[in-house]
């Protein structure tokens, strides 16, 4: 178990670095200031002094939601060259888009808390930081994209709106930015399931086809249950998670599942029940040996996810280093004009 | 490792907007990349008419520590508003 606490990603794993939450006997005074801002409500600021673990921690769940939204463009990726219409295609890309800026917007805040661009890339391609589990899992049918913009970036919301509260500046105000262009993500996939849904036969079974693959993988998004947990406690006493994984995961499920029966399609579980006494939706136990294995690195795409990642790294370098010598160059010119 | 490039924040004019607001920042090699760059992540959709790219290293900005020092004085000095200089009814044009 101390190797999966260890492999982390956002909202999914937080690691800390304590084996205990921090009490006012553990803290100096700076720290107890500290302490007392963030139960203020009030924004830690890059400059601002923090604890060495607050910032560790918070360098890893940034720097890990950065590259899932880098990684995360592989999946969709795959269907640009398929998208059934132009107007599919262009929005597929637009969605693209506009994760590549998530990334930038998350390594930005990373890099605030005193980390380079290229540690943190280079943590990647060396498979010691982590990106979300869901994009490990490969896109078989164009479905998917309906699947995937509806119930990944459905969840990615939900985790999302709350940490646009976090107690760190930096990261608050990226995700204010990310909430922003994410509706449009899950819309644009529930547009897709709704045109399959609508269609022939073999269109719907492909839109059911893809919600039987997607919806689990999308339930471990959320992590395994924290209520045990140091990590989530100490987390959470930071002001950096606002409610537990277990929390999250009740939300995604109680707003998903009329979204599926609007679509005429059926949830993949067995157990999925209303039940009226909690005002929310019971559902079926999780795998989470599946989960801890995708973690490890065993998913069905991690090792080509990051073979891909490192290629397109690798392949691009002549091109950074030819934009570095050419604004040496054009600098050097100007300076002895 | 390769050299990294500098770090620049950028600031975007919106089509109604007075003033060049801070979006966020990007590393690019020159200010023609930083430009392209800017313009391709923070205007995706209208966000603004005009792009400012400052190297963040060029930017100096006051101490939060400062804060009570520079901000405090204006407190007391209401007076600069013109709401605090109550005007008769009948005299127009004040």
């Amino acid at each position: 178990m101390q190797e999966m606490e260890e492999t982390l990603m956002y909202a999914q794993m937080v690691e800390t670095g304590l084996s205990k939450v921090r009490t006012e006997q553990d803290m100096s005074a700076e720290e107890a200031a500290f302490q007392a801002r963030i139960d203020a409500g009030i924004k830690i600021e890059a400059k601002d002094w923090m604890p060495d673990a607050y910032r560790k921690t918070l360098i890893r769940q940034i720097s890990q939601h950065a590259h899932s939204e880098i990684v995360g463009q592989l999946p969709e990726g795959n269907w640009v060259t398929r998208a059934p219409t132009l107007q599919r295609k262009s929005v597929l890309l637009a969605k693209i888009q506009d994760e590549a800026g998530h990334g930038l917007y998350l390594y930005s805040a990373a890099e605030t808390l005193g980390v380079s661009r290229d540690e943190l890339l280079q943590a990647l391609h060396a498979g010691k930081a982590k990106y979300s589990s869901i994009f490990n899992y490969p896109t078989l049918s164009w479905a998917d994209m309906g699947a995937i913009g509806w119930l990944v970036d459905g969840s990615a919301i939900i985790n999302q709106i709350p940490l646009c509260r976090c107690s760190y500046g930096p990261y608050a105000r990226a995700m204010v930015r990310v909430c922003k262009e994410e509706s449009f993500h899950a819309r644009q996939g529930y547009d897709i399931m709704m045109s399959l849904a609508k269609g022939t036969p073999e269109q719907k079974a492909m839109a059911q086809d893809a919600l039987n693959r997607w919806w689990w993988p999308s339930l471990m998004m959320f992590g395994p249950s924290d209520a045990e947990s140091v990590n989530s406690a100490q987390s959470t006493a930071w002001r950096i998670k606002l409610f537990s994984n277990d929390e999250l995961r009740q939300r995604m499920v109680d707003q998903t599942v009329p979204q599926a029966e609007y679509l005429g399609l059926t949830v993949p579980d067995p157990d999925l029940k209303w039940n009226a006494a909690r005002g929310a939706y019971d559902f079926g136990a999780i795998d989470w040996s599946e989960f801890y294995n995708v973690l490890k690195g065993n998913g069905p795409c991690n090792r080509e996810r990051l073979r891909t990642r490192v290629k397109a790294w690798d392949d691009g370098e002549w091109f950074r280093e030819a934009l570095v010598a050419h604004a040496d160059k054009q600098a050097a010119k100007t300076a002895a004009a | 490792m390769s050299k990294e490039w500098p770090l620049w924040e950028v600031f975007i004019r919106s089509q109604h907007g007075l003033a060049h607001k801070h979006v966020g920042s990007l590393h690019a090699p020159d200010a023609a990349m930083a430009v392209n760059n800017a313009r391709d992540v923070y205007t995706r959709r209208n966000e603004g008419v005009s792009i400012w790219v400052v190297r963040a290293a060029d930017i100096v900005a006051s101490s939060p520590l400062d804060k009570e020092a520079l901000f405090e004085p204006a407190n007391s000095k209401v007076y600069r508003h013109p709401t605090f200089f109550p005007m008769p009814e009948q005299v127009k044009n004040l």
